[in-house]
């Protein structure tokens, strides 16, 4: 089992059943799991609607996307059915999160779906891991099969004459399939390539039908919501923020792991109480605050920062996935950008030119440069090419890569000039050969 | 596909698809699923599961091709028994991936995508695997283990040798779990 952390700083909402054998379905309901489910089944899609646009609960995801509204966009009357789909293809570098949501709570996700399908008058909702989470997936199956059992998934759910069915799928490795649209289009059976938006999922989504598209975390979170009422849901929060959020803290840290706290929590304070400080006495270089695609923040700029989704906006970065990824003194800058530079361009789908292209071109430069063959135009030339990334794509992967390469080259300037004309790395264990 | 057709896949694997491809609003939702349990049982995505898995479906096989180099999981080539999958992305990497990763390659004298002499173990660097805060963390086929270094690479190898002796099953899917000296081990 992957470790759990606790800190007295935490305010367990999402987490709360973690370590407390919630997977299996009867102890869900004893430590009160289905009653929110209930409940939205007495008072109808609207009442439901309000209370999560009161909550101001945001999408987990990484956009942040206010999910009351999301839901309320979806028509009341279709032609097509309409269909509830979970995003649990968690990719993004840094975050690890829906890991032990699923594997501690599998309930909430479903009965979180259970309430999405009847806000927006959904008899399908489909619940989609990513293809490494096999043992996640069977926990889901095995959870899913259960609720199907006690008559809570079915043609007569909590015997009322609602139906509601669930259907687990797993990918097969691929983080642009975490991309909503991309996400429907490896639900169907096809490439994950992403769709070119509008028309938005909630209008023509899975199968050209209506669809709501929640990641897994939001999901979970539901079920409190209701639980809870959403006024008091959002006041745990900052402003327009609700709640709490699940922090995924690695790197270089004390004591790494997935800490639960309110929104809008300093950043600061998180590093060094909740995750213990920096490991081995060294010192806070860097932190990239919300999974690999969030631009780097320096430790000046984190000194008063609350962890909501405008704060961090208004400081040039993103909340995004809530992965904090602490980096310490003794880490090349470069080398990271390289690492990161990889991964999306071994991800990119390669359907939008500009992302293909340009996280090719990015991660030959950085290569060739971390190898100590760069030269000077070097630097400009790979802030261009994420530039010219920046919104040309159909999906955000584009920008995902292009946007913390431009942090790590506008704030780290002066460490990539140190690797100029033939320098070594003056970090570097890992040097790769220039492949060009 | 008829009870009575000769299928490659066991039975019990041809009856779950059997029901997978009848479970969607449309056919074809099943067909990554198919794709990676079909690997799990077969080995790789060989010249006959594609032919039968588009049948199945009912789509062309070099549809199916098309779905299937999508997704870095599925591959057309066998593997080791044991796939040993390092992740070295950031969050594993600022923990020592690449010292672990370089252990693996010593150990096993194979790099990436590489596969041993005796066909035991396949060795790749993968990408984010999920694990981040108990970094750094592999998967050997679908087991994790977290919080690694090089000192634990031995062992594991060893204890998926006896694995491979005692005649444990391959796919990692039937794994209940145990535990290297020091390390955190969950499947």
């Amino acid at each position: 089992m992957p470790r759990l952390v606790s800190h007295p700083e935490e305010v367990k909402v999402v987490s709360k059943r973690f370590g407390q054998g919630a997977a299996n379905i009867d102890r869900y309901i004893e430590l009160g799991g289905y009653v929110s489910a209930r409940k939205c089944l007495e008072q109808g899609p609207d009442w439901i609607i309000d209370e999560m646009k009161a909550s101001n609960l945001r999408g987990r995801g990484g956009a942040g996307f206010p999910a009351g509204l999301k839901w309320s966009f979806v028509p009341k009357q279709s032609p097509k059915p309409k269909y509830v789909l979970i995003n649990g293809d968690e990719s993004e570098p840094g975050t690890c999160k829906d890991h032990l949501i699923f594997l501690h709570d599998p309930h909430a996700v479903i009965e979180g779906t259970i309430i999405a399908g009847l806000a927006i008058g959904a008899k399908l909702g489909f619940i989609y891991l990513r293809g490494e989470y096999r043992y996640l997936l069977k926990i889901m199956e095995k959870a899913v099969a259960d609720a199907y059992a006690k008559g809570f998934l079915g043609k007569k759910i909590f015997g009322s004459d609602t139906e509601f069915r669930i259907i687990t799928q797993t990918g097969a490795g691929a983080y642009e399939v975490g991309e909503e649209s991309a996400l429907m289009e490896s639900m169907e059976g096809k490439r994950g390539v992403p769709r070119i938006k509008p028309p938005f999922p909630a209008v023509v989504g899975l199968y050209g039908g209506p669809t709501v598209i929640n990641n897994a975390e939001t999901i979970a979170t539901v079920p409190h919501v209701i639980e809870m009422g959403g006024a008091a849901f959002a006041a745990i929060g900052s402003p327009r923020n609700g709640g709490t959020r699940l922090f995924s803290v690695s790197g270089h840290v004390q004591r790494p792991g997935v800490y639960e706290l309110p929104m809008g929590y300093n950043l600061k304070k998180m590093i060094y109480e909740v995750a213990g400080g920096i490991r081995g006495g060294r010192k806070l270089k860097a932190v990239v605050p919300g999974g690999s695609s969030t631009p780097v923040l320096l430790p000046e700029e984190i000194e008063n920062l609350g962890m909501d989704f405008d704060q961090v906006g208004k400081a040039g970065s993103m909340l995004g996935s809530a992965g904090v990824v602490v980096i310490d003194d003794q880490t090349c800058i470069v080398e990271f950008a390289l690492r990161t530079i990889s991964f999306y361009q071994h991800e990119s789908c390669g359907w939008c030119i500009p992302c293909r292209e340009g996280t090719d071109w990015i991660k030959k430069s950085l290569t060739r440069f971390h190898a100590g063959y760069g030269v000077a135009k070097d630097i400009d030339n790979i802030q261009y090419l994420a530039e010219n990334m920046l919104g040309r794509t159909f999906c955000p992967l584009g920008d995902a890569a292009a946007m913390p390469t431009l942090g790590f080259v506008k704030k780290f300037r002066k460490e990539f000039e140190d690797h100029l004309n033939g320098k070594p790395c003056p970090f570097a264990k890992h040097v790769e050969m220039a492949v060009i | 596909m008829s009870p009575e057709t000769m299928s490659i896949f066991s039975p019990q694997l041809a009856a779950r698809f059997d029901a997978l491809v009848e479970k969607y609003p449309v056919r074809r939702s099943a067909l990554v699923p198919m794709l990676l349990y079909a690997q799990d049982e077969i080995g790789y995505l060989s010249e006959a599961v594609i032919a039968e898995v588009a049948q199945r479906i009912g789509i062309t096989e070099l549809d199916v091709r098309n779905v299937a180099s999508y997704y870095s999981m599925l591959r057309f080539k066998p593997a080791g028994k044991y796939n040993v999958q390092v992740c070295t992305n950031i969050s594993c990497m600022l923990r020592g991936a690449y010292d672990l990763y370089e252990r693996f390659q010593e150990e096993l004298g194979i790099g990436h995508k590489g596969v041993t002499a005796d066909g035991l173990f396949s060795l790749e660097e993968v990408e984010c695997i999920g694990a981040c805060c108990w970094a750094p963390a592999i998967q050997v086929n679908y087991d994790f283990h977290d919080e690694l270094t090089a000192d634990h690479v031995s062992g594991l190898l060893d204890g998926y040798r006896g694995r491979a002796r005692a005649g444990v099953p391959g796919d990692g899917s039937s794994s209940q779990g145990w535990r290297v000296e020091g390390s955190a081990t969950h499947a």
